[in-house]
């Protein structure tokens, strides 16, 4: 009882990276609350699912198989999900921030009325002392994320209710096996007792998936372009010299919502979460919802004409000067020097 | 077939796209106050879906709903402009500090009031904090079924809608019964822009507290066009349990805020010119972090 549930989302047959990385996150949590991970998976042909979710230190299991469930519908994976928080009480639940998750997480904390906070970039266990009402709460989860375009990191908390509920994107949490041994315990659920024939009425007439073509979470080098690229166009130097090096092209949020670059492109909090050996920042000013998408690349790189833009804080190396200068003198000598 | 009820959610956000210098006050926080105040702009991608339905089905009724303060009703005053039949807005003291729950129930209230609704379109998330929470919650509180990340509203099925949706590696075509809540991605069609003879027609309409210093003239007016009148509710003209709603309704809590300070590296500053950027890729490429 009251211990840490990690709902779960299966691609085709896999536990998501996201969920595994959930996994990973509420692994630290439990132990640190000395609570249990318990994983709760819905679909369909789930078996065996649990032993990979046991090596990501998983105490319990909770499957929910079924040919209906094959494909994620609203009502019947709220339904489980409710009647199962509700018997088992978890102090704590996480999701993907996926549209799964965040089609799904919303559902279910709107069902047990308890608190969500989406797109968490951090999650920390610690206190919280109420003064007006003159009452101290310990090993609350402290759900932390950015707000209002960036401009601002917030911590929520949500005192009084539970399950507490947070999304996290895909590449926030790093993915770590915890033991390869551990084994917990697998629960099969009774989906006739945990949904009603009412919840399918909802029905998938037709599925196109495609594999992403763009990969910028895996990606060892990113290019990356902000607003200041000034056009759509003007992107195509940003593709020209990530094609040479070996790159992969990123966005900023305001350069995705200015029509230079796909929603697929884009890095930050709203984005993907890259890890990259060498991020070029190209035109990119630095809010930090962005930050929070690249942060941790291991060498950062800014080509900004504002030398005082925010990146250039976070930046190894800082060039002052225009795109349309510095990238064709980058491809002039890359191409001159390298076999 | 008959035209359909539908209830568009929309909201009026600062436009944190747009955060400019001057936005950010002395002490480092953020000046709301500076930022202009915009119609979110999925809710826009949301009204166009609505409003294409109601092309389709004459007879269709494009109804907005927005919670906010007294001046969120400029932004039913847009839809009316860009072809919405009518609005309202929902302003109280009670209703502030709410978190998304407590808008969800406040909004689902609301609904319930107007009573009679096919479908309900939103955006699928507000800019000023991104969450998606309201759409589904709204839905949860009615009882009622959503469709998230719609991008086009393909047909009417009998008492179905058939929604394509766009995830993250493709798309879903869902049919979904009606009463509905549908939540609309910015990857769908833009709004169409406002229209001269709607904007003619609506540019005098007006809630009650704007029409408080009102001339007699305009009074008779309204008298006149009751269409004129944007309808206002307080927390006294929906039936809610008050502690469900604003700051006291909201499971969620705000423990601290920080502004965005970062932490500063020692960053070596390269010459743009051509010396300066053949030692850096000389570097680079020495280092094996290029090729």
């Amino acid at each position: 009882m009251n211990n840490i549930f990690v709902i779960c989302e299966v691609d085709e047959g896999k536990i998501a990276d996201v969920s595994l990385e959930l996994m990973t996150k509420g692994r630290s949590l439990a132990s640190q609350l000395k609570c249990k991970l318990e994983a709760l998976v819905i679909g369909h042909k789930l078996n065996g699912v649990e032993n990979e979710l046991y090596t990501y230190g998983a105490d319990k299991v909770w499957v929910a198989d079924d040919a209906r469930l094959e494909f994620y519908t609203t009502l019947p994976y709220t339904s489980i999900a409710v009647k199962l928080f509700q018997e088992e009480k978890p102090q704590i639940a996480l999701l993907g921030a996926t549209t799964y998750g965040r089609d799904l997480g919303p559902r279910v904390s709107s069902a047990l009325i308890s608190g969500l906070t989406a797109d968490c970039t951090s999650l920390e266990i610690g206190g919280h002392e109420d003064k007006k009402e003159n009452k101290n709460y310990k090993d609350l989860l402290y759900q932390i994320r950015p707000a209002f375009g960036g401009n601002i990191v917030a911590t929520i908390i949500n005192p009084d209710n539970r399950p507490q509920m947070a999304t996290v994107r895909e590449g926030v949490m790093k993915k770590e096996i915890f033991d390869a041994n551990h084994k917990g315990e697998l629960v099969k659920l009774d989906v006739a007792k945990y949904t009603s024939a009412t919840d399918f009425v909802v029905k998938i007439i037709d599925r196109h998936m495609e594999k992403s073509k763009v990969n910028i979470k895996n990606a060892s080098i990113i290019i990356a372009g902000g607003y200041g690229v000034g056009s759509k166009e003007n992107f195509n130097m940003l593709y020209d010299l990530a094609h040479l090096i070996g790159a992969e092209v990123g966005a900023s949020r305001a350069a995705v919502d200015a029509g230079y670059a796909g929603h697929e492109r884009q890095i930050g909090q709203t984005g993907v979460t890259v890890r990259p050996k060498l991020y070029i920042a190209c035109g990119i000013s630095g809010q930090i919802q962005h930050i929070a998408g690249m942060q941790e690349s291991a060498m950062i790189i800014s080509i900004n004409n504002d030398p005082a833009a925010p990146i250039n804080s976070i930046a190894d190396y800082v060039i002052t000067g225009n795109l349309e200068d510095v990238i064709p003198k980058m491809v002039k000598y890359y191409k001159k020097n390298s076999k | 077939m008959k035209g359909l009820k539908i209830i568009v959610l929309a909201k009026q956000v600062p436009d944190t796209r747009n955060v400019g210098k001057d936005a950010m006050k002395a002490d480092g926080t953020v000046n709301r106050a500076a930022l202009p105040a915009i119609f979110n702009p999925e809710d826009l991608n949301a009204l166009e879906q609505a409003l294409r339905l109601k092309d389709k089905f004459p007879g269709s009724t494009v109804t907005l709903l927005t919670m906010g303060p007294g001046r969120a009703a400029e932004i039913i005053r847009e839809g009316l402009y860009r072809g919405a039949d009518n609005g309202y807005l929902l302003t109280d003291r009670a209703f502030a500090g709410a978190d998304t729950l407590a808008t969800s129930y406040a909004i689902s209230c609301a609904i319930r009031k107007i009573k009679d609704f096919d479908i309900i379109i939103a955006g699928r998330q507000a800019i000023d904090g991104d969450t998606a929470q309201v759409g589904p919650q709204v839905a949860e509180k009615l009882g009622i079924p959503q469709v998230t990340y719609a991008e086009d509203v393909l047909e009417l099925k009998n008492k179905s809608v058939v929604i394509k949706r766009r995830l993250e590696r493709g798309v879903e075509t869902v049919e979904c019964p009606m009463p509905c809540v549908i939540t609309v991605n910015g990857s769908a069609p833009d709004c169409r822009p406002r229209n001269a003879k709607a904007v003619m027609k609506y540019k005098h309409s007006r809630t009650q507290t704007e029409r408080q210093e009102a001339s007699e003239d305009y009074i008779n007016l309204v008298n006149e066009r009751p269409y004129l009148n944007i309808a206002e509710w307080s927390v006294n003209d929906i039936e809610s349990d008050i502690n469900q709603l604003g700051l006291s309704g909201s499971p969620t809590k705000v423990k601290k805020i920080e502004n965005v300070v970062f932490q500063a590296k020692e960053a070596k500053v390269i010459s743009a010119d051509d010396n300066g950027i053949d030692e850096l890729m000389k570097e680079l490429i020495t280092n094996h972090t290029l090729g």
